[in-house]
This record gives structure tokens, C-alpha cells and sequence, in this order.
């Protein structure tokens, strides 16, 4: 009997916009983007060149350092484009595909060649380490590896399809070779998913149960000069799909959510998709709108003409609200606003029934001046504002004190929700862990 | 609407910079932001947020706090109405009487506090933060009713800047700004802050034979031994009058139920911290019982009942509407409870064992703010150490 865990504090944030039915629909788009901002850590170099051709598989960056972590091109094809920004940092490398042909490895059968398969197949990269929220180094020795097979975030779809659940126990299997610690599974109650490979524990309870960091503090948090590997289910059922048959599955099933999505629904693609494809003719506006891959806590903002981002498996449009123009938004006794705080009316017509969201902070920047308000969708045993403030003051010895080994920025993404004062914890969050890294480098 | 805000945005380059009125820039943001939410829409992190902000948190305590300033103008009147024999009087001649009476000190805590402000704003190139919004009402309701305009000025400028803008402004001030300036006024001014004739408006009217315009915690300090709390003409006060609020005090802080409706409004909206007053309340409770058990003639402020001790005075207010500042109070939640607890024990202490000071409540709010920092270093540092103690007995 797995173990029961109960997260009390945090948020299910009731988005309009929920996928209809559970089957998902095939969809043809003929783009494909890897951008190798979503894998933070280590320094990315191209290797191919436009105009060159790929297999899927095939290599698209490796790491600077090591020259070991690779990312790879879902499918086969050209390399169309590769975009850079300021400084010449590269934005993504796009690949027109041509045929549908499928990556194959050979089936490694020790857990060196379980890794060296990861690190040249892309997976290895959709994996993060804590401290710090990065892609692991392959020389670190995890103390564990949580895995995690169910995103609780808004309007998330689930992380397994079918075709990928017969694999992840195999997957399972690969990374508890790994470690000398545990393999660690969070699922929801009822799930029915069971593994001998892994330690499963049963997670109840609102937003952020399904963050691997959430269920790291809750089962066994990480202490100062630790390692731990997280992932979620579906990069382990790749893993299984790997190790059973040598091939590399780039398939997600996207879910398409929001308020602004006239017909939410659930399509199946390849990572890296263009979104034009997939949104085309399924916009219920087409102005004002802000597109984000993934979902609206953590997701990334993308134009029209952008890519599905890691971890490649949702996609949520809502209003931009640019052009609101409330008046005196401060009085209003607007039941459609959403707030945790009983101050508006909302809470009268039910605080779980679905609600419109844009993205205006409706606010100003402000000094912390409540207290409290994070710590309760904060399920840690850390105290957020005083870390916020120690990585604000990039006091080291602070900071690592008050646990920010255990944090990632996912997981001030609800306190940053719920702020009066606006303040963006997320960011600050990241850039103290990265000023961190420096430091200790 | 689209009218105003058009009107109001082609007015605007004039006050940015480079424009005629640059040098108001904050002040015309503030009354921008004041009157159309900000459209600016989130640049990285969550993409959407809450709907609630500083300004609607500020108002939402503005609100719990006109129920107490309602009826501390209409006890004004009422007071005066008793003071000077006048019996052809009815609610609103009296209200109004109180109104005009009060009006000029709440003009001046917002115009002296806000011109703060608006030029530290100006100066720093920030938003108008709306702390003073609640701050500027506390002012007035905290202070005798006869506290002349000059003097408030002088305190209210004393706090914004020394309490507050000094440390940074709203959200870093360590001190309660409308307890700086009651404490200010106290201590500079001692003859205007206490006394017989301080807490009841007179106008220019004479009071009648037997008026005395001590409040009852004033009385029992001056009293020698045992004393009955008696209201303006001699007559004991009973528990209802003293509930209801109806006796000479600064003038926004007697009635404790008034008191409870802005509690209801604050724990119902959940802006409050329902642990600190919780603690507060019975931190009061225990230390009263303790008085009055070892109640002594040298002391007569012992002989009062915990349950008149909690109403009478400042107490309620400060427990409700000082204490539960989020800036100044603790932030840990074990931490409020002992911030709390104190500051409901001190206060008590305070008025039983300091005949000097009549009342304690104010007091202990600032000496427990101070205290604050401290408490809640110690709260933190026990989860720091649990976390160095798990780090360790993990890697033997």
C-alpha cells in the first residue's frame, strides 16, 4: 500500500478553458523548434548549420563543458533556421520536416550505456537536478530521483497516454540503475499506477502537489551538499521506450486550454511543435490574446509563430488585457474577479467554479507589506519571504540557511499568484540560484 | 469613462518627464493609478494574478475603521452636548457637531502626511505607496479631540519622516507611524495630551457645575486607593456605557463595539491576523486577572475587572487596528502569537503598574514592534536549525 501525503497548502486557481474529452487528436505541422533556453545550466553550442540535414535524433546542440548533453531534432528534416538574439544567443533552431522516420539507439543494456543513451538522445536534458533547478551533471551521483506522473497545475492535462504507461516501469527500472538511493513516484490517489522499481507515494491535495519539489520537501527534502535528479513520467516511460526498443519517442500530447481556446481539446504531436499549426482556427479572439506554452504559473510566453516549449505538453491562451482600462479596479465589487482574499465578492458566487483571467498584474509594485500570504500555498518547511529577502540582499549564507537548495522557481510560482504586492518571485528565485552557482563554481 | 481616461491621457506627457509639470509626476500618477487599474500586464512568471493589491487592502481597513469613526464623531457631539447642559439636541445635530469638530485634525494628519508623500515619491521616482491612506485616519481617532492642528502637523511630519520615509516607506517602516505620532504628541506635548479638559470639545460654551472631562483611566491614575469609573457629570459608569463607548476618550477609540464590527470586517476579509489578537486579547485577559487577583490600593488601576480592562481605553483599538499592522508586527505565525500575547500583557501592565501613564496601549504596541525583528529572528532560526540538524544527521 503506497503511502498517503496530504498537501494542504496551496491553490487549484479555477481557469476557464479545460479540455473537453480525453482523447486527443492527431495533428500534422510540418515545424519543429528546440530551444535550448528551456535547459538551463549548461552553455549550449549548435552543431549543425542551416541547410543541413538532421534524422530525427540527431544531434542539435551539445553542452559546452562536457560536450556530452545533447539536444535533439524530433524529426527528420532541414534545419531551417537558427534564430539568435542579442549577442548572438541563440533563440531556437528549427527544423522543416521532411520525413517521419524514427530515432533509433541501440537498447543499452548496463547503467552506463542506460546513461550514455540519455545524454545522446535528449532525454538526459529533461531531467533537472536540485539545488539549483538545472539539468544534472552527468559526474553527479543523485541521492535520488523523484519522479513525478501528474502535473496539478491550472488545466493541465495528464502526463501519461496510453501508448507511453506500459513503459514506465522499464523506464523506472533504467533510472533506480542510476542511483544507489531511491527512484521516488508521485501519483494521485486512484491512479492505479504501481511500480517495483520505485518507491510510489500517493499525493492529496490542491496545486502544487504534482511539483517534484513539492513532493521532495513532503517525502525527503534535500540537505545542503546533496544531489537529486527529478523528472516527470513521461521522460521515464521515453526512458522505458528506450530501453525496451531502442527508439526515441518524441511524441506529447499537447493540451490546448485557456479562456481564449474556442474548442479546449487535447492533440497528440511531436515536441517542439510549431503552435500556428496547432491553435489554427481554434481562437475565439484574435487580438489582445497572450499565447503561452505550457501552463499559466510557469509557462512561457510565445507569439503565434512560436514553439511548443519544455516540457512540451500544454499550451494555455488567455486575454492580454493591455487595453483593459478599469475604472477605480481597486473598488470594484466585481463578482468575476478572482482573488484568495475574501475582500472582493468573488468568494460569494463559489471561488471553484470556472473564472476569466488576463494577464494584467492589477496592482502596483509594491514593498512586502502583508505577511503571510505566501506560506499559504507554500507547502515547505521554509520560510518564503525571509529566503525572498535573502536572495533579494544575495546574502549567500542566508540563503542557504533558509533552504534555497530545496526551491526551484516553480515553486514560488502560486505565492507570486497570490502577492499584493506584485513582486516577481519567480525571477528572483532563478536569478539567485544562478547567482548562487556562480558563486560556488 | 473612455472619455475621462482619454481626457486624463492626453494631459499626461505634460507631467512625464521632459514636461511642464514633471515635477508632479507622482502626484498626477497617484491619482492615475487611483482612478484606472494599471493595464501593465505581467512580464515574466505567473502570467496571471490575483485580483487583489495594496490600495484595495489599505481601504478595506479604511472601511473597518468607519464604523469607530462614525461614532467616535457623534460621541464627540453627545460629550459636549452632556459637558455644557445642552438637552435640545438629536443624532445628527450631534454627529454633525462632531464632524466639524474633528474634521480639521483629519484634514491635517492627510494633507501634512500624503504632501510627504507625494514629494518622497517625487523625489524617489516611485509609485504613491497608500500606507498612509489607514495611517492618516488613525492619526486623528487616536488623539484628544481638542489636540490643536499645529501640533498634529508637527507630529504627523515627525513620524512620515522619521518613522517611515527614513527606513524606506511603506513596507519597511519598523515603527507604527500612528503610534509615532500619538507617542510624539505625548511626549512633547504632555500638558494637551492629558488632563480633565482635553477629551471633550466645549466649543466656546462654558461646562456646567460638576463636569469633569477626566477619562475613567485618567481618573483612576490621579485616584488614591479603590475608585469608581465615573462619566462627565459624576455619575458611575456602567459596563454597557463603557461598552457602547459612551465617555470622553480620544475620540476614535471608545467604542469597543464599533471596535467589533471593524474586527468582523478585517477577519471576515482576512486582512487582520486573527493571531495576533487572539493572543492579544488573551495576553490582556491573563495579565488583568493576575492584577486584579493581587489588586492593591497603590495601584487602583488593579481593581478594575479583566472585562472592563479590555474595553475601556485604547486597548481594543490597538489590539485590533495597531497590532495586526503587517509592516511592523511579526511575520512568522508562531511569532504573532508571542507578539500578540505581549503586547496585550504590556499594555495591561503598563496601566495597572505605571500611574504615570494612564493608559499602556499605546506603549506596548511600539515596545513589542521593536521586538518584532527579534522574535521573528528566533522563529526563523529554529527552522534554520532543524535544517542544519537534518543536514548533518543525513551525511554521517
Amino acid at each position: 500500500m503506497a503511502e498517503i501525503k496530504r498537501i494542504k497548502r496551496g491553490l487549484d486557481i479555477p481557469l476557464k478553458g479545460a479540455p473537453s474529452s480525453s482523447m486527443a487528436i492527431d495533428n500534422q505541422t510540418s515545424t519543429f523548434a528546440i530551444c535550448p533556453d528551456d535547459f538551463p545550466g549548461p552553455v549550449w553550442k549548435a552543431v549543425v548549420k542551416p541547410g543541413d540535414k538532421v534524422a530525427a535524433g540527431d544531434s542539435l546542440f551539445k553542452d559546452k563543458a562536457t560536450g556530452l548533453i545533447r539536444l535533439t531534432s524530433p524529426v527528420a528534416g532541414t534545419v531551417a533556421e537558427i534564430r539568435r538574439g542579442e549577442r548572438r544567443h541563440i533563440q531556437f533552431i528549427s527544423i522543416s520536416k521532411e520525413s517521419e522516420s524514427e530515432a533509433s539507439l541501440q537498447i543499452p543494456s548496463s547503467p552506463q550505456q542506460v546513461k550514455e543513451a540519455m545524454l545522446a538522445s535528449g532525454l538526459w536534458a529533461m531531467m533537472r537536478q536540485r539545488p539549483f533547478d538545472i539539468v544534472p551533471d552527468p559526474e553527479s551521483n543523485p541521492r535520488d530521483i523523484f519522479v513525478t506522473a501528474f502535473d496539478s497545475a491550472p488545466l493541465a492535462g495528464d502526463l501519461l497516454d496510453d501508448s507511453l504507461c506500459p513503459y514506465l516501469e522499464k523506464g523506472l527500472k533504467a533510472l533506480a540503475s542510476l542511483t544507489k538511493g531511491k527512484v521516488y513516484l508521485g501519483v494521485r490517489p486512484g491512479s492505479g499506477i504501481s511500480s517495483s522499481a520505485a518507491e510510489v507515494v500517493e499525493f492529496e491535495g490542491p496545486h502544487p502537489a504534482g511539483n517534484v519539489g513539492t513532493q521532495i520537501a513532503a517525502i525527503k527534502p534535500v540537505n545542503k551538499g546533496e544531489t537529486v535528479w527529478t523528472l516527470d513520467s513521461a521522460t521515464a516511460a521515453r526512458l522505458g521506450i528506450l530501453c525496451e526498443k531502442g527508439i526515441i519517442d518524441f511524441h506529447t500530447v499537447v493540451a490546448l486550454t485557456g479562456p481564449c481556446v474556442s474548442d479546449p481539446h487535447l492533440v497528440r504531436t511531436l515536441v517542439g511543435a510549431s503552435v500556428s499549426t496547432l491553435l489554427s482556427g481554434n481562437l475565439n479572439r484574435q487580438d489582445d490574446i497572450r499565447i503561452i506554452s505550457g501552463n499559466v504559473l510557469t509557462g512561457q510566453r510565445i507569439d503565434k509563430e512560436g514553439f511548443l516549449h519544455f516540457p512540451y505538453r500544454q499550451i494555455t491562451v488567455i486575454e492580454e488585457g493591455a487595453h483593459a482600462d478599469e475604472f477605480m479596479g481597486w473598488a470594484s465589487l466585481n463578482p468575476a474577479k478572482y482573488s484568495v482574499k475574501r475582500s472582493f465578492p468573488a468568494f460569494l458566487r463559489g471561488l471553484s467554479k470556472p473564472f476569466d483571467f488576463d494577464a494584467r498584474i492589477k496592482g502596483g509594485h509594491r514593498a512586502m507589506i502583508l505577511s503571510g500570504e505566501y506560506d499559504k500555498v507554500f507547502p515547505f518547511d521554509i520560510y518564503p519571504e525571509y529566503l525572498i529577502k535573502a536572495i533579494m540582499a544575495g546574502d549567500i549564507d542566508k540563503m542557504e540557511k533558509l533552504g534555497i537548495y530545496e526551491v526551484a522557481p516553480e515553486d514560488f510560482a502560486l505565492p507570486e499568484f497570490v502577492d499584493t504586492s506584485k513582486i516577481e518571485l519567480q525571477k528572483i528565485v532563478r536569478e539567485g540560484l544562478d547567482n548562487l552557482r556562480k558563486e560556488l563554481s | 469613462m473612455k472619455g475621462l481616461k482619454k481626457k486624463i491621457d492626453s494631459v499626461k506627457p505634460q507631467f512625464e518627464k521632459g514636461g511642464k509639470f514633471e515635477k508632479l509626476h507622482s502626484v498626477f500618477d497617484g491619482f492615475y493609478t487611483f482612478l484606472f487599474t494599471p493595464n501593465e500586464t505581467s512580464r515574466s512568471g505567473v502570467h496571471i494574478h490575483d485580483a487583489n493589491d495594496s490600495k484595495r487592502t489599505m481601504i478595506t481597513v479604511v472601511i473597518a475603521l468607519l464604523p469607530c469613526c462614525l461614532f467616535g464623531m457623534w460621541n464627540v457631539g453627545l460629550q459636549h452636548a452632556i459637558a455644557v447642559g445642552d438637552t435640545d439636541h438629536n443624532l445628527f445635530s450631534l454627529f454633525l457637531y462632531g464632524f466639524w469638530a474633528v474634521l480639521p485634525q483629519i484634514l491635517t494628519a492627510y494633507i501634512v502626511g500624503l504632501g510627504i508623500e507625494f514629494i518622497v515619491a517625487q523625489i524617489r521616482g516611485h509609485e504613491i505607496q497608500e500606507g498612509f491612506l489607514v495611517s492618516g485616519i488613525l492619526i486623528p481617532m487616536i488623539c484628544p479631540v481638542s489636540t490643536p492642528c499645529w501640533m498634529l502637523a508637527v507630529a504627523v511630519a515627525f513620524a512620515v519622516i522619521f518613522a517611515k520615509e527614513v527606513f524606506g516607506g511603506t513596507g519597511y517602516n519598523f515603527l507604527n507611524v500612528a503610534l509615532v505620532t500619538r507617542a510624539f504628541l505625548f511626549f512633547a506635548y504632555p500638558s494637551q495630551m492629558s488632563g480633565d479638559h482635553v477629551f471633550v470639545s466645549l466649543g466656546n460654551e462654558t461646562a456646567v457645575d460638576g463636569f469633569s472631562g477626566a477619562t475613567p483611566l485618567g481618573q483612576l491614575a490621579s485616584a488614591s486607593g479603590q475608585a469608581e469609573v465615573l462619566g462627565t457629570l459624576g455619575a458611575p459608569l456602567d459596563f454597557w456605557h463603557i461598552f457602547m463607548g459612551l465617555y470622553p476618550g480620544s475620540w476614535g477609540e471608545t467604542s469597543t463595539l464599533c471596535i467589533l464590527i471593524g474586527l468582523a470586517i478585517l477577519l471576515a476579509t482576512g486582512i487582520a491576523s486573527w493571531r495576533i489578537i487572539l493572543s492579544g486579547v488573551v495576553g490582556g485577559l491573563l495579565m488583568s486577572v493576575i492584577a486584579n487577583h493581587f489588586a492593591t490600593p497603590l495601584y487602583p488601576a488593579t481593581y478594575l475587572s479583566p472585562l472592563y480592562q479590555l474595553c475601556l481605553g485604547g486597548f481594543a483599538f490597538a489590539i485590533v487596528f495597531m497590532a495586526t499592522d503587517p509592516v511592523t508586527a511579526c511575520r512568522t505565525n508562531t511569532g504573532k502569537y508571542i507578539y500578540g500575547f505581549l503586547i496585550g500583557a504590556v499594555a495591561i501592565l503598563i496601566r495597572c503598574y505605571n500611574t504615570g501613564y494612564p493608559e499602556g496601549a499605546m506603549l506596548a504596541v511600539l515596545l513589542m514592534n521593536c521586538f518584532a525583528p527579534l522574535i521573528d529572528w528566533c522563529v526563523v532560526n529554529a527552522n534554520i536549525n532543524r535544517r542544519m540538524k537534518r543536514a548533518v544527521v543525513k551525511n554521517q
